[in-house]
This record gives structure tokens, C-alpha cells and sequence, in this order.
């Protein structure tokens, strides 16, 4: 038990990567609060967590809006007693947009929920813990995208660059005070957010022809690095992202794909 | 125990952070077979954790001579069965002026530190593919693989080489199931650094130091043996060719903290 005692608050825990860090977290030891704008997902999530002998409570959270952002960490020091772990996972891709075409508002949107969203958890989290005197650790959620780019995406890859430069302020501001702050960048994983690329059968060869590993991941191939991260195993890491991506930040060229795995 | 069922080589185990790695991963159930040029270093570090109960071998190895590292993964086969895992830990460092630096320290440095990981992968790399064995290999590199110092040319360069060699190798084992990921270690409190820094008295070095490290402190060898420890296992699973950089912040800071010469 990695994270025995550990009190973890999770957005966007009620899918995908947010759910599966939810699972593993409770099945290390820690207790979690799920946030989430999806009320039946974040609501099923803890309801199951529960039932499998977990502690998880599930509080609507909208990161654009700083009032359920405040009301949301409070609620879960109120559940909890403490938050010792954040994974700061909310977050959208967006449809992809030719970059003439992006509109304003299109780009402000998802600046809105990846980095400000990110930010107001980010920094609510951060007062209590420096309040309470905890040690404890931020993970944001990069993305290969905080290290590479797409043309159609402007506004997700300034994003994920825009996480990458927060973690590494984040960690300079909150050092003397003991909270370390990292970053997971995942590559292109199996979830609601990557369904895009992964029904196309062009898209997907192109996709595994950038992933030495040989496979899309699963939430579950991120877990370990976030647990990794929120743990007292990385006690001497901050400022830094791990990409868990198959290897496709080692990649120049392209590798053969062999054969398309069944969708 | 993470690790029950593996067989570890350690290069280097003898001491600091190989024999803090050797250590961790003998508690998380792995057989380790400890290879060390140095031979009363290697035989002191296993008897230790042998006497703690752990199943250990030592190994005499210069990582630069290829017969030897081939050696060194015949006998892990042979005393244990297999190899799951390799450490690549060996290296030197050669502090010296630029200007005065003779041609032969840079080519020791390059050797123990490059040439060495090459040839230890290889080896050990060639017997997980025969054995059809879904290992893994972590380097030990350094944030001087980035941050450069004036009067460590060799092992700056070598160390951007063990870098770049994580991502190459990387790639080249990735249909074979073997991952190779590395750990940079920012400046690590062991025996040499604790002298070389004056870490007990304060001295001005270690102000440098601490000026130049966001958390505060220096890292101990347990701390970057549990990030060689989590890159080695399966919660590493989707990582390749990848570095983590175990550095208390020291390569995301710009300038420096407050600090008295």
C-alpha cells in the first residue's frame, strides 16, 4: 500500500484516466474525492469505489468556475480532513480545427478549461495545503502534446505547453513549502477524448506508426507514473513530466505497423 | 514484492547509489547479481545483503570490456536462471581544466560511462531476446546530460550520450517487449560528493549547490533508486526511451536562490 493514509482529490475522476487513477489510488490505500461536470459518471464512480471497500465521495466540480473550484476543495477537506494528492486531470482536446479556421472562442474555450481550470484547482489546493502545513504533491496532466505538436490543434497544444510551463513554476513557488508539483504527459491513450482519432482506420495506423511500444494505451498505463508521482517514491522529483507515450517522444522517423489490432 | 520473481544486475553495485539500488530491489524479493570492478567493494555489498537474507551474487566487471559484460549476464544466467532487469550504474567522473584535460581521461570517462551501457545492453539484451524475456533496462544518466559544468567535459558529454543511447536502444528493443528508460540524478549525497561538496561543514561549494536546488537539499541514494525501481516494473509498462530526472528542480530553475558565498 503505496498511498496508505493519503487523502487525494481527483478531477475529472469520473472517466477515463481520472477514473482509473481513482481506482488505483483507492487500491493503494488512499481515500479520494472525485470532481467532475458529469454528475452520473462522478456519482457511479465513487458509488462503486464504495462498494468495493474503498472511502470515495464524488463532488460536482466545473473548473471554469471559481466559486465551484473553492466550494470544491473546501467540501473535500471537509470530507476528507486534509487533501495530501491532487491530480489535476480535468481537461478537453477539442474537435481538431484547421489552424486559418480556429476561432477566438474555440481557442479561449479550451485555454479556459485546460490551464485556467488548472490553475484555480492548482492554486485552491495549494493554500489549503501550505495552510495546513502538508507536504503534499500536485500532478498535472501534460500531454506528449506539452512536448510536441499537431496543426490542427493550436489550442490544445499551447494548452499542454501551457501545463508544462505551470508545473515548472508551480514546483519553483511551492518548493519551500514542501508541496512538490510534476506532470504526466500521456501519449495517445484509449479514452472518450481520443475516440476521434481511434474510429478512423487511416488515423489509427498513422497513430501506432508513432508508437514503438506497438499499442494504444490503456487508462490504465498511466496509473503507474501517477501514483509513482503522488507517492514518497519520487520525494526528490518536482518541476518534472513523465510520458507514459509507448515511446514515441524517442521516435524521428515512423515504425512498420504490422498489423491493425482489432477496434 | 514487485519484484519476486526477477533477476537484477546492478553495474557498479558496490556502493552509493548502485548499492542503494541493490538494496531496494533485493527487499522487493528480486534475486541481484552486483557487478563492481572494484572486488572487495562488490563482495562487501553482497555479503551485506546476503547476511540480510536476500539472494545475491557478486560479479567482477569492467563494463568497458566487452568479454566481461558479457560475463557478467552468463553468470546472472547461470546462478539465477535469467535476467529481467540491468541496472546500468557504472560510471566515473574526472574533474579537470579544459585547457589541461589530457585526451586519456576524456577516453577513460567515454569508456566506463558510454561504451560501457552499450556493451552491458547488448549483452544483456541478447539473452532476453534468445530467452524470449519482456525485460528491462534502466541507465543511470545525469542532469548534466543538459547541464553543462566547465571542468567535466568527458562526463557532461557522456552522460548527454547515455541520454540519447536510452532513447536509440530504446527504440531498437520496442518489438522485442524490452523498455529501456533512464534515471538523471541531480547531485546525490554519497561519500564522494559529501567531500568533494563539504556537505557537513557548510562549506561554499554546498552553498552553490543548494543555491541552485529548489528543494533544498541533496538527494539520497534511496531516492533515486526508487525511481530506478519504478521504471524497472510493470507500472512503467507504456514508458520507452524515456529519462526521469530525479533533480530536486534544479533543471526547470532559471536563476538562483538566495545563498551567502
Amino acid at each position: 500500500m503505496r498511498l496508505e493514509g493519503k487523502r487525494a482529490l481527483i478531477t475529472g475522476g469520473g472517466r477515463g484516466i481520472g477514473l482509473a487513477c481513482a481506482q488505483r489510488f483507492v487500491a493503494e490505500g488512499a481515500s479520494v474525492v472525485l470532481g467532475d461536470i458529469l454528475l452520473d459518471e462522478g456519482r457511479t464512480a465513487a458509488e462503486e469505489l464504495t462498494q468495493a471497500g474503498g472511502k470515495a465521495t464524488f463532488i460536482e466540480c466545473d473548473v471554469t468556475d471559481v466559486g465551484q473550484v473553492n466550494n470544491f476543495v473546501a467540501a473535500a477537506v471537509d470530507a476528507c480532513g486534509g487533501i495530501d494528492i491532487l491530480f489535476n486531470n480535468a481537461g478537453i482536446i477539442g474537435p481538431g480545427t484547421d489552424f486559418l479556421g480556429t476561432s477566438e472562442d474555440e481557442f479561449r474555450r479550451i485555454m479556459e478549461i485546460n490551464v485556467f481550470g488548472a490553475f484555480r484547482v492548482a492554486q485552491a489546493t495549494a493554500r489549503h495545503m501550505v495552510d495546513q502545513g502538508i507536504s503534499g504533491s500536485i500532478i498535472n496532466t501534460g500531454s506528449m502534446l506539452s512536448a510536441l505538436a499537431n496543426p490542427d490543434q493550436a489550442a490544445y497544444v499551447s494548452s499542454k505547453h501551457g501545463i508544462h510551463g505551470l508545473t515548472k513554476a508551480m514546483a519553483l513557488a511551492l518548493a519551500k513549502h514542501g508541496i512538490r508539483v510534476n506532470a504526466i504527459g500521456p501519449g495517445t491513450i484509449k479514452t472518450a477524448v481520443a475516440e476521434a482519432v481511434l474510429v478512423n482506420e487511416t488515423a489509427y495506423r498513422r497513430v501506432l506508426s508513432r508508437i514503438p511500444l506497438g499499442y494504444i494505451g490503456e487508462p490504465e498505463d498511466v496509473t503507474g507514473p501517477v501514483v509513482f508521482l503522488a507517492s514518497d517514491e519520487s520525494s526528490y522529483m518536482t518541476g518534472q513530466i513523465i510520458y507514459p507515450d509507448g515511446g514515441r517522444l524517442a521516435l524521428n522517423h515512423v515504425m512498420p505497423v504490422k498489423e491493425l489490432p482489432a477496434a | 514484492m514487485r519484484f519476486g520473481d526477477k533477476t537484477v544486475i546492478v553495474t557498479g553495485g558496490g556502493r552509493g547509489i548502485g548499492i542503494g539500488t541493490a538494496k531496494k530491489f533485493a527487499e522487493e524479493g528480486a534475486s541481484v547479481v552486483i557487478g563492481e570492478i572494484d572486488a572487495e567493494l562488490g563482495q562487501n555489498a553482497a555479503d551485506d545483503l546476503s547476511d540480510a537474507g536476500h539472494r545475491v551474487a557478486f560479479v567482477q566487471v569492467d563494463v568497458g570490456d566487452p568479454n566481461q559484460a558479457k560475463n557478467l549476464v552468463t553468470e546472472a544466467v547461470e546462478k539465477f536462471g535469467s535476467v529481467d532487469v540491468l541496472v546500468n550504474n557504472a560510471g566515473i567522473i574526472r574533474t579537470d581544466d579544459f585547457l589541461e584535460t589530457d585526451i586519456e581521461t576524456f577516453d577513460q570517462v567515454l569508456r566506463v560511462n558510454l561504451r560501457g551501457v552499450f556493451l552491458m545492453t547488448q549483452a544483456a539484451a541478447r539473452h532476453m531476446v534468445a530467452a524470449g524475456t519482456k525485460g528491462s533496462v534502466v541507465n543511470i544518466c545525469s542532469i548534466t546530460a543538459f547541464a553543462g559544468m566547465p571542468d567535466q567535459v568527458g562526463y557532461c558529454v557522456s552522460k548527454a550520450g547515455v541520454f540519447q543511447m536510452t532513447r536509440s536502444i530504446g527504440l531498437a528493443l520496442a518489438d522485442k517487449g524490452i523498455r529501456v528508460n533512464a534515471v538523471g540524478p541531480g547531485t546525490v549525497r554519497t561519500e564522494l560528493s559529501e567531500s568533494a561538496l563539504g556537505y557537513d561543514s557548510g562549506g561554499s561549494v554546498m552553498k552553490r549547490v543548494l543555491a541552485r536546488t529548489p528543494l533544498g537539499r541533496l538527494a539520497e541514494p534511496e531516492e533515486i533508486a526508487n525511481a530506478v525501481l519504478f521504471l524497472a516494473g510493470d507500472d512503467a509498462g507504456y514508458l520507452t526511451g524515456h529519462t526521469i530526472f530525479v533533480d530536486g528542480g534544479r533543471l526547470i530553475q532559471n536563476i538562483v536562490l538566495p545563498f551567502d558565498e
